[in-house]
């Protein structure tokens, strides 16, 4: 009578033992299996936001294009404007569906007129992989998945580049916020130093050799050099609290393929006036109509209560008008934070709406995001 | 973490230990673990009544929330106020921590949770080891 279901086995990065043998909590994320957690969610959070925190990314994903037509193709299927690229420097985009929805976010770096890298998600990585290589068929350039040949590292916090440092030569200082180099790293040469991150911090990626003991070797050698300041492993609770209190988006939840660029509140990102791309005539149409229908916005509940991930949004009246995208207590603000999707005309900052919380009806006022910003660096 | 011999416990995670017709009501460990940094303790009032195997309240960590189920079938008669202030007391000491104090209805109700080595024996293969 019982169909027999075959899980597919968990993937893991290279640092899998290492994280197992540190005592990580563990689980499926988007088929990895990925530390959740160390020491705690809170101390590590309260780490990336006061000294420095290292996670193991590399489940995501990194797609490298190369050819003389390189930048025409991620042109047509990135958002941002490509051109505006300097050698060394990155940038956050996105791909569209025609209709304008996400197949995903992204951060292009251009590695040289003919060489850029795409990092991508980890649970849409296939998809990814495959929709890039069809869109881009029609240009002169090649497609390769370098996913599995990096461990990527992310040391951030105040105290990130003081850590790293320790472990280089390179000038991490001259590394300006999305620009990278690359360097000899704990003995390892021409290793990617990227001054990215998803936590609202200071904080740097690096791209080492994906094999066992070179990965846990410089996972050591990272905690090691920031002992000093309180370093802590972090697992992906933290990541999402750090990126949530930012307000960057994460996929599947501020970003899908239901959810359109203008929704998102992307339009920073998004440049129409480069020249048509996947998705840029669905955008246009939306503005032609007015702009969208609903807008994400910062919620602050005011009330007792923790709004939550796919939580109701209502009005005064107790019509359901929205739903909120991400939700959770914020541990360095200490106060109750969603991203939720509402009515354009419950958008406007200090709006009030009410979020169900199981089965009370909670207040919450539109705030301004990020929720978090990091202070400016006294140089 | 040792399980107190002298508790009783549910497959829903909380313990209960008995003195008389009064029993004192918490999570454990093995819950408080699997929740992470609890933030949140929404307990019953003073005067409720709570049902064995029913919902009496949830506790929230930053990640997820959690209903509670009581053991046992009485009357709530105090709440650990400690806990709206400090609900981080359960992850620090979750055997410690009681949420509420309850008086049995029923003191027969009890034999039929877990004593200590059943509910040991109960997670190692939750968790499959």
């Amino acid at each position: 009578m019982s169909a027999s279901v075959t899980t597919p086995a968990l993937r893991k990065t290279a640092l899998n033992a290492v994280h197992r043998q540190m005592g990580a909590k563990m689980v499926d994320f988007g088929g990895w299996d990925m530390p959740v957690e160390y020491s705690g969610l809170i101390a590590e959070h309260m780490a990336v936001r006061t000294g420095v925190g290292l996670f193991d990314v590399s489940h995501m994903g990194d797609i490298q294009l190369r050819g003389p037509e390189s930048l025409a193709a991620i042109q047509h299927i990135c958002m941002n404007d490509a051109s505006k690229l300097q050698v060394g420097q990155a940038q956050y985009s996105a791909m569209l569906y025609p209709q304008g929805t996400f197949v995903d976010d992204v951060i292009v770096h251009k590695f040289s007129d003919n060489d850029y890298l795409i990092v991508i998600n980890a649970g849409t990585r296939e998809k990814d992989y495959g929709w890039i290589k069809t869109n881009a068929q029609k240009f002169h350039c090649h497609v390769s998945d370098y996913s599995d040949y990096y461990t990527q590292l992310a040391i951030q916090g105040p105290k990130a580049s003081e850590t790293l440092q320790k472990l280089t030569k390179v000038d991490l200082s001259s590394i300006k916020g999305y620009w990278f180099t690359w360097g000899t790293v704990c003995g390892l040469p021409n290793t990617l130093i990227a001054r990215t991150g998803y936590t609202g911090e200071d904080g740097f990626e690096i791209y080492i050799p994906s094999d066992e003991a070179t990965s846990k070797r410089v996972w050591e050698e990272v905690l090691e050099a920031g002992k000093e300041f309180g370093i802590l492993p972090c697992g992906l609770g933290a990541r999402n609290t750090l990126r949530l209190e930012s307000a960057m988006s994460l996929y599947g939840h501020e970003i899908s393929d239901t959810i359109n660029v203008y929704e998102a509140g992307l339009d920073r990102f998004c440049k129409l006036e480069k020249g048509p791309f996947i998705g840029s005539e669905a955008l246009q149409q939306v503005i032609a109509a007015g702009g969208p229908e609903r807008k994400l916005v910062g919620l602050e509940v005011i009330e007792r209560g923790i709004a939550r991930d796919g939580y109701g949004v209502f009005n005064e009246g107790g019509t359901q008008i929205g739903v909120v995208a991400s939700g959770s207590p914020a541990p360095f603000l200490k106060k109750n934070i969603a991203l939720a999707f509402v009515p354009r005309d419950h958008a406007a900052l200090d709006s009030e709406v009410f979020v169900q919380v199981r089965n009370t009806m909670v207040k919450a006022k539109v705030v301004p995001i990020p929720f978090y910003r990091r202070p400016k660096k006294q140089s | 973490m040792a399980y107190p011999a002298n508790y009783r416990y549910t497959r829903e995670h909380e313990w209960i230990e008995v003195d008389g017709k009064t029993g004192k009501i918490g999570i454990t460990d093995y819950a408080q673990n699997s929740l992470g940094d609890i933030v949140f303790v929404d307990a019953p009032k003073v005067g409720a009544a709570v049902r064995k195997g029913e919902v009496f309240g949830s506790v929230e960590s930053v990640k997820a929330v959690s209903d509670l189920y009581s053991p046992v079938s009485g009357t709530v008669t105090e709440v650990n106020e400690e806990l709206a202030s400090s609900p981080e007391k359960i992850n620090t000491g979750a055997h410690d921590a009681w949420i509420m104090k309850v008086e049995l209805s029923d003191p027969s109700e009890v034999d039929s949770l877990l004593g200590a080595a059943d509910y040991e024996k109960f997670i190692a293969e939750e968790t499959g080891h």
